[in-house]
């Protein structure tokens, strides 16, 4: 480095803010600019680095965050809600009374309600009823809070699931990864601080957009890693050139934008600069987070992990791997938990299968971080975009529609209480009786284990400051330690 | 940092301005941030009844006390509300979470009221004032405004950009390609006085002009080429985007472009065209999900049109009033819904409703047209006597051999490539040959006996041509016994790569498939061989692997019957069912949405009446029937202050990377003022005059000094000036998405310069549909549809081409009125190893070769004038020339690596490949320079 960088370095340290708006993160800084915001609430962010590690302006429990996004939406109905009434009624014509005013996608209005076939049984401390589907799960029941209170506000995936990630039904808006990237930064220099993860027989519904920054700068976008060839698009140099003629391609590209930013003095270059040295390091950073060989063979048991194959399993060991290095949000996509009654979506071996193909990972990722001593700063979600209806469909096999008005998620880490029930549904699991968290609650909650005011951490767009929780959301107090 | 900011405006406000503070500037968006979210227009959330909004709201009488009394600050509440007030009384209240008022900002506040407390409308609401230079300023109007505020600040603005940069800029700008070496030097040795301006005028006038800016239109037009959300399957929306470009290459006056986009169905005696742009409000999504309502999603469509026509023609964030009042701008939630109503009568309801038929050259003439069909006078002959052709040379384009069995028919080798074409000499007898027959003949050896190499024994033939001597024949038509649905023979014949002949049996068809099938060619007119053999070339570069197997030729003296109750297989061009704008004859009643959901009618408030925003001048004339065009002529109407000012705005971001109001998305109170209000309405009011003439407007903007001055950074205005809102300076700009792939191909000579048609598929990476629902199809184009313009690759909405989001493009869900501009790491992984960017780099090495400049130094700087339009320095030439020289000795130990970076060109080339590989890692050195994306 020469006298010359040093000098803009030193430079852009007091003009970073004002750094050209044509370019970079200068809206971010605008923001500020204008005055029109707290001070002190929103993100700096160092345009030649947006994604260097940031404080959150508030004491903060939780650093990092895996989000187990199960893409469908799983029968709580079938997993964690033991429903005796619902088995009394089975085949009966649901209360009118229950049933007005609600919209569903699929039912017709003269389906009758479906007792779980399911065996349930208590366990834990605190009690949590688990379906025979999720053995492995009786090991983290005392771990985890149960939010058995879910309520969403739309009844069809791609909008949900919107919903779920953005806080908004309709493409467009920054998902949460993007928000909380956007206010933390991330703590890896050499992998992406948001991850998205793929598993399953297909891609979630409504795609690209579930992690996509929306108004926010695309440095913030979540970047997907490829479960076949490489994890990152592009990562991989050209056929014939070697690690050694990389580093002089990169030293040479280097030289010439050097030279350029000694004609030009646009500090623009010297974020180019960094950028390029990143995708270096990248290359190989990403490379070794991908091999598991240096995982112990009890750990990959414990996660199920096949050496070899992309699994959900493989997943959330790699959702381990990339906190530990330092990313900040990672979030896994499992398909296909839509079970219907349709074919190859119905709730007897289909939701067995898609049951299997979650279970182990799911605690054995909780209990791995718990024993490195990384659920301290971590927090694990898991749960679907909404969930099934107390009623089942008419179709050849059983199944369920969408239901909006309650489900089960669960979270475990950071800042929460262990073991801790949160929330109930009335007896046929049509509505929630106490404890109801809404998205927007959730968004509010996790973002204040995070360190955030959730109507604090806004973004300017067309004129308006947006955020997470668009102009809903509570904190959900019960549930934190 | 605020502060520093403040002392900035303060600075220019005081030089530049009187003592006397103004409403606008000074304190109204004090009012706004601060004080209007309680105290402004909207009700519901007033406190204390008082409003600061109006002047008879801050001097209304509250129990003896006034907000505001007019010439005496202590005597006004407001004043000691935000200074002595403690507890509640005080002001913004803690629970606001705003930040108390400043010292100067309440010295401003005392100063304002001292001197009558006067209000003023909103500035954008406000007539376009007249704005104009002093008869004594002989230069470009803008310079006169801008340098007025320089000179009172007594910056010295930077000199022009040298004459390199200003070509590379200008060509970027205006038509988003690269000048060639030859047009960067004649414009550099031009010595005329005229010599800008020539260069403005003939890139004003390329058909390139209407794509770049087109592009920009689209942003706003959320043009894709999917529905969106989950299921997001594909949609002809190409004749959509080729009317833009068309209408900007005309130079549509932007009045009428307003017009026929907004309401072009609803033209009296309208024309196709005008019907074609009515779908500028058919980009909106439809869900095609399972168990979807319907009326939801066709409400969201709605809102998504009135929150287009807002942020696109207006500026204003009118989306804000979906669910309420607006905070802080003159929009009640009524309003909103009166807009609503001009958009809620259309047909279409979360389907694709009505549409038109469009041809490809019926939009833009350069298409190819289809030959003139046969006249009536064409009647059939005598039936054609077919004879088998002699074949004297027979050679595929790989080497891949053909075996010539017994019955005088040939059979591809196995080691053909899956793009095959091959090339055949046959002749004949005949000393005339009108038509030419081609059979396609099973055999034993291809997958189900053939008679194609698919591995159902399809086969998909792309194109056939025939010449003599050197010399192409016409063929007017191609028919076959047999063509599966959509793969008609004629598409043998229509020059299109990406579409062909194939045999499969679709729906209700008796034919087989694998069996022996004919195709007959008639020529244009019968032509004289005199023993000479017809070179015959047939290309199969639609699918992989879909070749024709086992074939024969025979010719014929007379053409064929062509009827026996079948048509002649003439050349179809391609259409597309564009969905456009149409009224239901009964119109829908439209009700104010509570809190903005579909399923909250507000039936007590009754039905609402299509109206425009009251605030918004001019008023719409009564009528009892409005429809969108009266919207759009409310739009454009010269009254209205909001159109040119937002329009031009955005034309002048488009140039120095920041509007004259920065907030171009928003021009509310809550929005930024304009940094040369003078300038931005002269430009407003210059646009109107000169008949709402875009590139009037272009012209106006690049022949200014300010446009073409450097864009050097000013360490000396680090402290004044430090975000260049003086335009001292040009600035450097990232280029957009599709201009770094646009300028790549351009700069490395294997660009396609085809304008419109629809979607092509320029090779992407495997795997980029894991994440979505549904797989989607992407055949990869190959041929010269692999190098197109960015812009016409097709767009899924659900997973946009990588490259595309990686550059910041917006996935187009909703209205994108300024992109962001972003720099990160997987930017550099793709320029540096997407394996697209790697073909365009070997592109530029073949055509370094091919140029053969000279020795190394030579080589490198015709490589930075093809890339940069440039000289390099003399560090740059060493930098440059040391990485090539090593890379040389490196790879001449390295056969087999070098040979790898090669492309199949450079591969047959004589160039020894060790020096042919290190001009590719030059190619890609530079084409992953800052100084490449970026416009100086």
């Amino acid at each position: 480095m020469n006298d010359f960088e040093n000098r803009w370095l030193a430079e852009r340290t007091r003009r970073h803010f004002f750094c050209d708006c044509g370019v970079g993160l200068g809206t971010i800084a605008m923001n500020s600019m204008l005055g029109q915001l707290q001070a002190g609430q929103l993100p700096v962010i160092d345009p030649a680095n947006p994604m260097s590690a940031r404080k959150p302006p508030l004491p903060a429990k939780a650093k990092k965050v895996i989000f187990l996004h199960m893409a469908g939406a799983p029968s709580q109905l079938d997993l964690f809600e033991d429903k005796p009434k619902l088995r009394e009624y089975h085949g009966k014509t649901p209360p009118k009374s229950l049933m007005e005013g609600k919209r569903f996608a699929f039912l017709k209005g003269n389906e009758t309600l479906l007792g779980s076939e399911r065996t349930f049984s208590k366990y834990g401390e605190c009690g949590m009823s688990l379906s025979e589907l999720f053995p492995h799960h009786r090991k983290i029941v005392d771990e985890v809070v149960w939010l058995r209170g879910m309520t969403t506000d739309v009844f069809n995936h791609g909008p949900a699931k919107l919903f779920m990630n953005t806080g908004f039904q309709a493409p467009g808006r920054p998902s949460m990864g993007s928000w909380i990237t956007y206010g933390l930064g991330s703590e890896s220099e050499n992998l992406p601080g948001f991850v998205v993860l793929q598993s399953g027989p297909r891609g979630p519904r409504a795609g690209n957009s579930l992690w996509a920054s929306g108004f926010l700068p695309t440095s913030f976008q979540g970047v997907p890693f490829r479960g076949k060839g490489d994890a990152i698009l592009h990562l991989r140099s050209p056929e014939g050139i070697t690690r050694e003629r990389e580093r002089s391609f990169y030293d040479t590209v280097g030289a010439l934008n050097r030279e350029r930013l000694k004609e030009t003095g646009d500090p623009e270059i010297l974020t180019r600069l960094n950028a390029y040295e990143m995708a270096y390091r990248m290359q190989t950073s990403a490379p070794e987070l991908m091999d598991l060989k240096g995982e112990s063979k009890a750990t990959l048991d414990s996660y199920g992990v096949e050496p070899g194959e992309s699994s959900f399993a493989a997943n959330c060991l790699l959702a381990r791997r990339l906190v530990e290095r330092g990313s900040r949000f990672v979030q896994l996509y499992h398909t296909n938990w839509d079970s219907h009654g349709g074919p190859g979506e119905n709730l007897n071996k289909d939701f067995e299968k898609v049951c299997k193909d979650v279970d182990q990972a799911s605690a054995a990722l909780v209990l791995d971080l718990k024993e490195r001593g990384m659920l301290e700063d971590t927090l694990v979600i898991w749960g679907g975009e909404f969930g099934r209806t107390p009623m089942g469909e008419n179709r050849k096999t059983v199944g369920r529609d969408h239901h909006i008005d309650a489900f089960t998620m669960w979270m475990a880490g950071a800042g929460l209480k262990k073991g801790y029930i949160h929330g109930q549904s009335d007896e046929l699991g049509f509505g929630v009786v106490d404890g109801k968290v809404h998205v927007h609650d959730l968004h509010a909650t996790l973002l204040h284990l995070l360190g955030f005011d959730h109507e604090q951490l806004t973004y300017r767009f067309q004129g308006r400051d947006f955020r997470l929780t668009d102009v809903h959301g509570k904190i959900v107090k019960e549930i934190l330690a | 940092m605020v502060r520093v900011f403040t002392l900035f405006t303060l600075a220019i406000t005081t030089l530049a301005h009187s003592q006397e503070v103004i409403f606008n500037r000074d304190i109204r968006p004090i009012l706004s941030n601060k004080c209007f979210f309680c105290h402004g227009p909207d009700e519901k959330t007033r406190e204390a009844d008082l409003r600061l909004d109006t002047r008879e709201g801050a001097l209304e009488d509250h129990d003896g006390f006034s907000a505001v009394v007019p010439g005496k600050p202590d005597d006004s509440e407001l004043i000691y509300r935000v200074t002595e007030a403690t507890g509640d009384e005080a002001m913004p209240p803690p629970h606001a979470k705003k930040e108390s008022l400043t010292k100067p900002e309440v010295a401003l506040f005392r100063r304002w009221i001292e001197q009558g407390a006067p209000y003023q409308g909103h500035w954008s609401f406000e007539p376009l004032a007249k704005t104009t230079p002093p008869e004594s300023w002989k230069g470009n109007p803008i310079d006169y405004f801008v340098n007025a505020s320089l000179s009172k600040l007594e910056v010295t603005p930077s000199p022009a950009a040298d004459p390199a940069t200003l070509i590379r800029r200008l060509s970027l700008d205006l038509t988003g390609l690269l000048p060639t070496p030859e047009e960067t030097a004649a414009f550099i040795n031009d010595q005329s006085p005229k010599a800008w301006t020539h260069l403005v005028d003939r890139l004003l006038a390329s058909p390139h002009y209407g794509e770049r800016w087109g592009r920009h239109w689209l942003d706003q037009a959320r043009y894709a080429d999917s529905h969106g959300y989950s299921v997001d399957g594909g949609r002809d929306m190409w004749p959509f985007r080729d009317w833009v470009i068309k209408a900007l290459n005309d130079d549509l006056p932007f009045d009428q472009f307003t017009i026929e986009q907004l309401a072009g169905d609803l033209l009296p005696n309208r024309t196709k065209s005008q019907l074609i742009a009515s779908a500028f409000h058919r980009n909106t999504l439809i869900n095609q999900e399972g168990g979807s309502d319907r009326e939801q999603f066709r409400v969201e469509s709605v809102i998504d049109r009135v929150n287009t026509t807002g942020a696109v023609w207006l500026g204003l964030t009118i989306g804000c009033a979906q669910c309420h009042t607006h905070k802080f701008d003159p929009i009640t939630h009524r309003e909103y819904y009166e807009l609503f109503a001009f958009f809620n009568n259309a047909e279409d309801a979360n389907g694709t409703g009505p549409t038109v038929e469009v041809a490809q050259y019926e939009i833009l003439n350069n298409n190819p047209k289809p030959p003139a069909p046969p006249k009536a006078t064409d009647k059939p002959g005598p039936p054609a006597k077919w004879l088998p052709a002699n074949y004297e040379k027979y050679r595929t384009n790989s080497g891949a051999p053909f075996k010539l069995l017994k019955d005088n028919s040939l059979l591809v080798d196995k080691s053909a490539k899956p793009n095959e074409a091959y090339n055949l000499s046959i002749s004949s007898k005949l000393n005339t040959v009108s038509a030419l027959r081609l059979r396609i003949i099973p055999d034993k050896s291809l997958p189900k006996n053939g008679p194609g190499t698919a591995g159902n024994g399809n086969l998909v033939l792309t194109n056939l041509t025939v010449s003599l001597n050197g010399k192409p024949v016409r063929l007017k038509a191609a028919f076959a016994d047999h063509e599966q649905p959509d793969y008609p023979a004629s598409h043998i014949i229509d020059s299109s790569k990406s579409s062909g002949w194939a045999i499969n049996v679709g729906g209700g068809q008796k034919a087989k498939m694998n069996a022996e099938h004919e195709v007959s060619f008639i020529f244009e007119k019968p032509i004289s061989t005199k023993g000479k053999p017809l070179t015959i070339r047939m290309e199969h570069d639609r699918n992989e692997n879909y070749l024709v197997g086992r074939f024969a030729f025979d010719l014929s003296a007379t053409a064929p019957p062509v009827s026996k109750g079948k048509a002649p297989g003439l050349v179809k061009p391609r259409t597309g069912k564009l969905m456009v704008m149409k009224e239901l004859a009964n119109p829908r009643t439209t009700y104010l949405l509570t809190r903005g959901d579909f399923t909250r009618p507000d039936k007590e408030l009754g039905a609402l009446t299509p109206g425009i925003l009251s605030k918004v001048k001019p008023a719409l004339p009564d009528a009892t029937k409005r429809n969108r065009l009266d919207l759009a002529k409310w739009l454009i109407d010269p009254a209205n202050p909001l159109t040119p000012r937002v329009t031009v705005n955005r034309t002048w971001m488009r140039y120095f990377g920041r509007g004259l109001v920065e907030t171009e998305e928003d021009f509310g109170t809550q929005g930024s003022p304009p940094t040369h209000p003078e300038l931005l309405d002269y430009l407003g009011k210059r646009f109107i005059e000169d008949g709402w003439s875009m590139k009037k407007l272009h012209r106006l903007i690049v022949t200014s000094e300010t446009y073409r001055r450097s864009s050097k950074a000013r360490p000396d205005l680090a402290d004044l000036d430090p975000r260049n809102l003086l335009l001292a300076r040009q600035s450097r700009l990232r280029l957009d998405a599709e201009i770094i792939r646009d300028a790549a191909l351009s700069a490395s000579g294997l660009f396609t310069p085809v304008i419109g048609g629809p979607g092509v598929y320029p090779p992407q990476p495997d795997g980029i549909y894991a994440f979505t629902q549904s797989r989607k199809s992407w055949r990869t184009s190959t041929g010269p549809d692999r190098y197109r313009r960015a812009m016409y690759t097709f767009f899924y909405r659900s997973a946009p081409y990588p490259l595309l989001s990686t550059f910041d493009a917006p996935d187009f869900q909703t209205v994108c009125t300024h992109r962001v501009r972003s720099n990160t790491p997987l930017q550099a992984l793709t320029i540096a190893n997407d394996p697209a960017f790697l073909e365009i780099a070997q592109g530029l090495a073949a055509r370094l070769l091919r140029d053969k400049p000279g020795g190394l130094d030579a080589i490198i700087q015709h490589a930075f004038q093809l890339s940069l339009c440039r000289e390099p320095s003399s560090e740059e030439l060493s930098i440059l020339g040391n990485y090539v020289r090593q890379q040389i000795k490196d790879f001449s130990k390295d056969d087999k690596a070098a040979r790898a970076l090669l492309s199949k060109d450079l591969l047959s080339s004589e160039t020894p490949p060790a020096e042919a590989a290190a001009l590719v890692g030059l190619s890609r050195a530079l084409l992953n320079t800052d100084n490449f994306i970026t416009r100086e």
